[in-house]
């Protein structure tokens, strides 16, 4: 099953109840993936800064220390924020892919949720209440989030294996269904010089956008190629910095349910996700076509 | 007139009470308020009670009904009215897949559009699409009618045998054994008689009628390709 959440904000006066508002969605969607959870939210920018989201499973011992080393091996400040399992580091912009490699080589147990100006990745296995609870997300603000609830049909109940997968820069991808062709996928993409971290079909479906994105295709493009080149049953939902992208695959057995307001564009596996949304006794409420691409910018 | 706070009270014991009206009640009218998306209202129903659900259900809602009156004022989430067997279902808003699927009778009205793999497999249940219908719809549907005033979308009747599609807009494109038919004066009189019946405006002579070509009923290697 897995359920999908997904608000991209229009009205910025909604932008600091985001994290409440997700948190209903999310745990209305409970009973569709028990497994896992996860959120990605956009939230405040610093200029010339990048966001690492990094998760370790021994979180005292990996994060004791880690801004004075990271900063020493970076040459520059690092501030860090710990949140459970996961912390956000600031780098400077220029220093993203360096903090990446110092953060191997210092901690090499520790995973990066996300890289970028303005995303947070938080994900881990169990309900999704308590996912939330342990992460304060109600506390959040931000422009967009999307968030996920798992059934494992694909690889193991782990944090790895949890949604949302980020391959690129501000990018994220949740997904409802199952990929047929990921393994081959996945080695072509890896030759391609894609990050692949996990033997999750999923992260193929995110890996196979930031590819199709580096080499130039907009959002739209690039989710417009997953129904040439991604075979299985797919409703996927993505973020990039700025925009919020929806598609299903031709066939389109996995539900989803749509919301359109002047406040916001909402995204359920099921209608009871969006219930408790401002003014959705008025909103414009659709499926979404099969094969058919639906994005925003903002 | 009775009302269930669905919130309040539960789903359980909504389907319990609701179940228990047979023969004799004079609690015949039903209302069900703070329906908020929830799955199977009003499954199971054996009564020729009328229950009004106000705002829109998730999955299954009015599935297995005989003899009710179910009415949604709102939308309706995946598989109403599924295996109907007898009554009605009648939804004001949209209705997600798989609306009255393997129904064996009773009639299925939506007042606004069904999205993919409506009428899949229908056994005898008549439904009436005010709006339009998606892809796949009456896939291996055996016998019933089903009328649509929009268009259909892609693979309409794939595999069907003996139901009868009405189609008043578009088809997208016939599935596998499902061909165009002549509209002939018992037909007019059936699709008359639906229309009239589910509160739809339009006319007999407006539609087109599809239905099985009989070309798959036994295999045949020379059809091994449409199969």
């Amino acid at each position: 099953m897995c359920g999908i959440v997904g608000l991209f904000l229009k009205d910025k006066s909604l932008e600091p109840k985001l994290g409440d508002m997700l948190t209903d969605m999310l745990i209305t969607m409970t009973d569709r993936g028990p497994d896992s959870a996860g959120i990605a939210i956009y939230g405040s920018e610093m200029d010339g800064h990048t966001k690492l989201t990094v998760q370790s499973d021994v979180p005292e011992e990996a994060f004791d220390g880690l801004e004075g080393a990271l900063a020493e091996a970076l040459s520059t400040d690092v501030s860090i924020r710990v949140i459970d399992t996961h912390a956000v580091l600031d780098v400077p912009a220029g220093k993203a892919e360096e903090a990446r490699s110092a953060l191997a080589e210092l901690r090499p147990g520790m995973r990066v949720m996300s890289a970028g100006d303005t995303i947070e990745i938080y994900k881990e296995v169990g309900l999704p209440e308590k996912v939330a609870e342990r992460f304060d997300v109600r506390g959040m603000g931000g422009t967009h989030g999307i968030g996920h609830t798992r059934m494992a049909t694909e690889s193991a109940v782990t944090t790895e294996g949890a949604h949302p997968f980020s391959t690129g820069s501000d990018q994220c991808l949740v997904h409802n269904g199952s990929l047929s062709n990921h393994n081959s996928l996945r080695r072509k993409l890896r030759r391609d010089g894609v990050r692949i971290e996990s033997q999750n079909d999923t992260e193929v479906g995110a890996a196979y956008l930031t590819w199709k994105m580096q080499n130039g295709a907009t959002l739209g493009e690039a989710l417009e190629g997953t129904l040439e080149d991604l075979d299985g049953f797919f409703n996927f939902v993505v973020g990039t910095k700025d925009g919020f992208g929806v598609v299903r695959d031709p066939i389109a057995c996995k539900p989803a349910v749509m919301a359109e307001t002047d406040q916001y564009v909402a995204f359920g596996s099921e209608y009871r996700a969006l219930v408790n949304l401002p003014g959705i006794e008025d909103a414009r409420v659709w499926e979404p076509e099969p094969a058919t691409v639906y994005f925003w910018n903002h | 007139m009775q009302t269930y706070d669905l919130e309040a009270n539960g789903l359980r014991g909504l389907n319990s009470t609701l179940q228990e009206q047979n023969g004799g009640t004079n609690k015949t009218a039903w209302e069900i308020v703070n329906a908020k998306g929830s799955h199977a209202i009003a499954v199971g129903l054996n009564s020729p009670i009328e229950v009004t659900v106000k705002g829109s259900t998730g999955y299954y809602c009015a599935g297995m009904n005989q003899q009710a009156t179910v009415r949604v004022e709102g939308s309706v989430g995946p598989g109403v009215a599924e295996n109907m067997m007898s009554g009605t279902v009648i939804v004001e808003g949209d209705a997600s897949q798989y609306a009255g699927a393997t129904g064996h009778g009773g009639l299925l009205v939506i007042k606004g559009n069904a999205s993919s793999r409506c009428g899949i497999s229908m056994k005898g249940i008549d439904i009436v699409v005010h709006g339009n219908i998606g892809h796949m719809c009456a896939f291996m549907a055996q016998a019933g009618n089903l009328v649509v005033l929009g268009d259909a979308g892609d693979a309409l009747g794939d595999s069907c045998y003996e139901a009868r599609f009405f189609v008043r807009g578009s088809v997208k494109s016939l599935g596998a054994d499902c061909i165009e038919k002549e509209m002939r004066p018992e037909h007019i009189a059936i699709l008359k008689d639906l229309l009239a019946r589910a509160g739809a405006d339009a006319k007999p002579e407006e539609f087109k009628r599809y239905g099985s070509a009989r070309q798959l009923y036994n295999f045949d290697v020379d059809n091994a390709q449409a199969y």
